[in-house]
């Protein structure tokens, strides 16, 4: 017992100490990619620390609500790169449940995302004058968190539109059809400029209105007055954050709950499951609704963080990128979707850029590369077309294509384990003709 | 409403020709599916590999000075069979490595695998192209032949290059016809899709019919690819995504898994799209142009699965878990 404390206790000094020395890192070295890494690295090593519920709460507290706003201050792109993670955390948790719940391939995931923020987007604007007379828009700020609510609601409303007809199809034809909706709603999007304006077409809506700062009379009284510019990423930071928590929360009691159980027996053997009397078009509806609603609220953050959207930001490679995502942390796990997102947009936003820069660097240093027996060559002469950052499909499908051939359970697979992914063998590729 | 015979007529050309290309990629699509019952989501891609391998043939020769002593149906002739070999060779190795060792995973692993090689080789011979070229954009170079009109009676011209594509296309839909049901080959290829075990105990090797079944079907999708750039000019990496789409709603449309529905998809496609292109902006006194004709095609697509999954020509789909 005396041994096994001890541990316990060591290993939260070193935790603390790690944090401890990886948050100095990043404040004494701002621009080092890799400090910030380290850092972040720290939330995965709470996860996995076997010490106590109430001490990884504290660790990720101190983390998330005190260390990251605080370097943030310091460097705002590190803010800028945690509210992106957040935003993809909450997608992949939303396309997480139709897709690892319930083993439904959604290929247009991001569609939801769109009307989300076209929701805010055209209300939060003077876009919407075009269409309504009088002059009321853009809306005040205070609407806001009227209209993100009004967002999860239309973004179910519409998970169950699209569900409704689509469900009975089968696992791949259900992917090509979510795939023709995302490109329908983009084109809608894209050409619903005329016969009357109302998404301002390919040109975009800006500007958005951001949500309220209704705690700045609070600083003010306490004489901490800061300027709206300085507020808002830290705001955004935490509104981001708060989302998430949500959106974890939710996903987690319904995990849990007997429609969480009722997703994975249809997920694992959809006859069986109508045999035990399993709802299943209702439950699948739930889950399109659920998921849809996520991405939908996600993106009415998004357009007020943004100030600005199009219909480049909706495109068929986001949902493939949120797929990614949750195919690398593990289809039905919710710890794998988080880390699967944080994988793929730090991969995205900085090791990408990184090397791009760092290629960038090189072409512009002038030395020439000697390999030996292979000549020299013009470092200036590296064509610009090679820039890492442009090839984040190439990124995409081989983790795509890696992760199922070598752990289609992901990285953090759920721990009951989804016999519907690991079976090896169990179905012939081709059901026997009269079956 | 102008439905004068000139524009009605041209607009019908416009569709024939976009429906055989439809057709021709929709064969890999239907192929594939008939054998292993798996989307190729990465065969527009191997369409459009066919386009840049064509592409790549033509500068080259250009750039060489053989393209002024060789006859124009030799040059074509031979970009075609490049773009064709090229495409099926891509798609045969592409069946290897990313979808045999699935084989036997449930459904949605060799498709996420798919979705996967499609964006892959997308940015993959963007990288070569950049490579090479240092721009992924390419430019089919300009036969003087095809720019010439073929003169129908009065009021009526087909360009050539739409005259190229249809019978390049006929030639090709005949002969697939001819291998499929009049030789050895042909006759495994549809044991397989029939029953695959029964047609394993008959001593057909499966295997390799299935590759040879990825091989047919990319050739087909090659062979379009080549078509299309020399019949649009400009192409990118990313230009076989979208009638790739196309080509697979087309192939749903005519019944999946099915030879001659993949033709019959295509070209109702084609021309619904050619038609709608032409003539949505008239019907609807001007709300909703030619912008709309991808819209159009997916809702088609939503449609038919909705309310006859197993499309026009289809046999009843089977139920898979």
């Amino acid at each position: 017992m005396e041994g096994a404390e001890r541990k316990v206790f060591l290993i939260n000094i070193g935790l603390a100490a790690y944090i401890a020395l990886t948050s100095l890192l990043v404040y004494w070295f701002p621009r080092s990619v890799s400090a910030f890494l380290l850092f972040q690295a720290s939330l995965l090593m709470i996860y996995y620390a076997p010490i106590a519920r109430t001490a990884k709460l504290v660790f990720s507290a101190a983390v998330l609500i005190v260390l990251m706003p605080f370097l943030g201050a310091i460097e705002g792109y590190y803010l800028e790169v945690a509210i992106q993670i957040g935003i993809f955390v909450a997608l992949a948790l939303g396309l997480n449940i139709v897709v690892g719940f319930v083993g439904l391939l959604n290929l247009g995931f991001v569609a939801f995302y769109a009307i989300g923020a076209y929701l805010w987007a055209i209300f939060g604007s003077p876009q919407a004058n075009a269409f309504i007379a009088g002059g009321h828009f853009p809306l005040a700020a205070g609407w806001f968190f009227a209209f993100l609510a009004g967002g999860i609601a239309l973004g179910a409303i519409t998970g169950v539109l699209l569900g409704l007809p689509v469900l009975r199809l089968r696992g791949d034809y259900l992917a090509i059809v979510t795939l023709g909706f995302a490109e329908v709603v983009r084109a809608l999007v894209n050409n619903l400029d005329k016969p009357v304006n109302l998404t301002n077409g390919p040109r975009g809506i800006t500007p958005i209105q951001r949500p309220p700062l209704f705690f700045q009379p609070l600083l003010d009284a306490i004489g901490m007055h800061r300027e709206p510019a300085a507020l808002y990423p830290i705001y955004f930071y935490f509104l981001v954050l708060a989302l998430v928590l949500a959106v974890i929360f939710v996903t987690r009691r319904l995990e849990d709950s007997p429609i969480g159980r009722a997703w994975k027996a249809i997920r694992e053997d959809e006859i069986a499951a109508i045999a035990m009397g399993v709802p299943v078009v209702r439950m699948k509806l739930l889950a399109f609704a659920v998921g849809a609603s996520f991405a939908a609220g996600v993106g009415v953050l998004f357009a007020a963080k943004q100030g600005f959207v199009n219909p480049e930001s909706f495109t068929f490679m986001e949902s493939i990128g949120v797929l990614a995502m949750v195919i690398l942390g593990g289809m039905g796990s919710i710890p794998g979707a988080i880390l699967g997102a944080t994988i793929v947009t730090i991969l995205n936003l900085q090791l990408l850029k990184g090397l791009s820069l760092w290629l960038n660097a090189l072409r512009q240093s002038g030395e020439m590369l000697v390999i030996p027996f292979l000549g020299s060559f013009d470092l200036s002469q590296i064509p610009a077309q090679f820039e890492p950052a442009k090839y984040e499909r190439m990124v995409f499908g081989l983790i795509l294509i890696l992760m199922m051939i070598f752990r289609p359970q992901g990285f953090l697979p759920p721990s009951q384990g989804s016999a519907a992914l690991t079976r090896k063998g169990g179905q012939p590729a081709k059901p026997a003709a009269g079956k | 409403m102008d439905f004068s015979s000139g524009i009605f007529f041209q607009v019908a050309v416009d569709g024939i020709v976009l429906g055989f290309m439809y057709a021709l990629i929709a064969l890999g699509y239907t192929m594939v599916y008939g054998v292993l019952e798996f989307i190729n989501f990465a065969h527009s891609e191997i369409f459009i590999l066919g386009a840049f391998v064509g592409a790549e043939l033509l500068l080259g020769l250009e750039a060489s000075g053989a393209l002024a002593t060789l006859h124009p149906a030799a040059v074509i002739l031979m970009i075609v069979l490049a773009g064709m070999l090229a495409s099926g060779l891509a798609a045969a190795a592409l069946e290897r490595i990313a979808y045999r060792p699935l084989r036997g995973a449930p459904r949605l692993v060799p498709l996420i695998s798919a979705i996967g090689a499609s964006f892959f080789l997308q940015d993959f011979i963007r990288f070569i192209e950049s490579l090479w070229r240092n721009t992924f954009y390419l430019n089919y170079p300009t036969l003087d032949i095809l720019d010439q009109n073929l003169t129908l009676g009065a009021a009526v011209e087909i360009p050539f290059k739409s005259v190229l594509v249809i019978f390049t296309a006929l030639a090709m839909l005949a002969g697939l016809y001819l291998f499929v049901n009049k030789t050895k080959l042909g006759t495994a290829i549809r044991a397989v899709a029939q029953d695959p075990d029964a047609a394993a105990l008959m001593g057909i090797p499966v295997d390799r019919i299935i590759t040879l079944t990825f091989f047919v079907g990319g050739a087909m999708g090659g062979a379009a690819g080549v078509l299309f750039g020399l019949h649009y000019s400009l192409i990118n990496p990313y230009s076989g995504f979208v009638p790739g789409l196309k080509a697979f709603t087309a192939a749903v449309l005519g019944g999946i898994g099915n030879i001659p529905g993949a033709v019959l998809g295509g070209l109702v496609l084609g021309l619904m799209e050619a038609f709608a292109a032409s003539y949505l902006a008239v019907i609807t006194n001007g709300a909703f142009g030619a912008e709309y004709k991808d819209v159009f095609a997916f809702a088609v697509l939503i449609l038919i699965l909705i309310f006859r999954p197993k499309g026009l020509l289809g046999e009843t789909v089977r139920e898979g878990a």
